[in-house]
């Protein structure tokens, strides 16, 4: 076979490749959206976390704003703390709201952030969220569920 | 009687001990015809028209093999995971399912197995007639080294083909995914991509695909060139070696893939 036309069919050959590698990072993974340019750190303690991990989405108002940078035990005050990375284009007011949600009844777990909108002065690099809200765990909640209802029990049989 | 028994365990364990020297005489001329191999590598960039040349053979002509089973894959696992996950309520996880398993595994491990039978079998089948019609002793007669001119070349165009033709099969593969799941089942567009995005890291899972398909690269390619170059010179011997090189690489490719995979995943 001629030399230029095995050239150009390796050509092809090593392009496409490339190009396969960049779609695969672009349209398949997270390059795009890992890369928010700059960041600012904030944490936030929970008595509990439920199934959040590092990674997860900072959500608010169904917008990503963030990401989980990472969680660790405060041996102290026996809370979870948790990092959020938060994109710098938002800012948020110091009496932002903290939760825990599930996406669907057994999805992942994200943070939601909820803004009461009562003070001016916003969150800055290394600053703590005040107000958070615990994960939902769902043997917790069964289990207060059947204690109201043993608590009710008696009280219906007494009317 | 007690010495006619001692003899016939002597040739038991001498037939043991022989088979077991044979391997390791095999095992030790592979490991210096891989040395061999990379020492007279700067020769194959050199003389860049012969990798290219081998470029062609190996990665173009399995162009076609590797795309339409990447596409088959694809749209079968995206058949098989709707089924699945709308048991559970979760059809639009369909994306991260096909993306993942493709990006992480079958991509690089399919692709070696194809790649295997389709290169690799070549690869032998040509050094090993190469050697039986005499063409490596009449190089080394014009005093041309066989590894650098023949050997050398093929290794580097097999390692550069394998990584690219797995990056190809897996977004061609997400592409069959894609249109099964999307057109065909009527998973919503938005879910399945962002769904995909969200959980497919570029650093776990992206490169750690690419590094594997590097490393089926180099040992498939590396068991080809060595059962070609090993292969007694007769028709039987290169038939034999075809066989090896296929039942080899597959072997070697599923274990190294449970070894890296362990060590990338950390849970």
């Amino acid at each position: 076979m001629e030399r230029t036309t095995i050239d150009l069919w390796v050509g092809i050959f090593a392009a496409a490749g490339m190009a396969a590698i960049l779609g695969l990072a672009m349209k398949v993974g997270n390059l795009t959206s890992s890369s928010v340019g700059e960041t600012y750190t904030v944490t936030a303690a929970f008595e509990n976390i439920g199934g959040l991990k590092a990674r997860a989405p900072v959500k608010s108002a169904g917008v990503v704003v963030g990401r989980v940078d990472g969680i660790r035990f405060d041996s102290k005050t026996f809370e979870a703390v948790v990092t959020l990375k938060l994109d710098k284009r938002y800012p948020f007011p110091t009496d932002t709201e903290a939760n825990i949600y599930t996406a669907g009844l057994l999805g992942e777990q994200y943070v939601g952030l909820e803004i009461a909108g009562l003070e001016d002065s916003n969150l800055k690099e290394g600053d703590k969220i005040k107000r958070t809200q615990d994960a939902v765990v769902l043997e917790k909640m069964i289990s207060q569920f059947l204690y109201s209802k043993a608590a009710e029990t008696p009280t219906d049989e007494s009317k | 009687m007690f010495s006619g028994l001692l003899t016939k365990v002597a040739k038991v364990l001498r037939g043991v001990g022989h088979k077991l020297v044979d391997q390791l005489w095999r095992f030790g001329g592979a490991v210096r015809f891989s040395g061999y191999v990379l020492l007279y590598s700067g020769e194959s960039f050199r003389r860049l028209h012969l990798t290219i040349r081998e470029i062609y053979f190996t990665g173009v002509m399995s162009l076609i093999i590797i795309l339409v089973s990447a596409f088959f894959v694809g749209m079968v696992l995206a058949l098989q995971g709707y089924n699945t996950l709308q048991k559970y309520g979760s059809s639009e996880a369909i994306g991260v399912l096909v993306a993942l398993s493709l990006v992480r595994e079958l991509g690089p491990v399919v692709t070696a197995l194809l790649f295997a039978g389709r290169a690799g079998t070549a690869i032998t089948a040509e050094i090993g007639l190469m050697k039986a019609t005499e063409q490596l002793s009449a190089m080394e007669m014009m005093a041309v080294s066989p590894i650098a001119r023949v050997v050398a070349p093929r290794f580097w165009a097999g390692v550069i083909s394998m990584p690219l033709l797995a990056a190809l099969f897996s977004m061609v593969g997400v592409l069959g995914g894609y249109l099964v799941a999307v057109p065909l089942i009527g998973v919503d567009n938005g879910a399945f991509w962002s769904q995909m995005q969200a959980n497919v890291d570029f650093r776990e899972d992206i490169v750690n695909g690419v590094i594997k398909s590097v490393v089926f690269g180099v040992a498939c390619t590396m068991i080809a060139l060595f059962e070609g170059f090993d292969a007694p010179p007769t028709a039987e011997g290169v038939s034999r070696a075809t066989t090896r090189t296929v039942v080899n690489s597959s072997l070697a490719v599923l274990a190294l893939d449970f070894i890296m995979t362990s060590f990338m995943i950390n849970p």
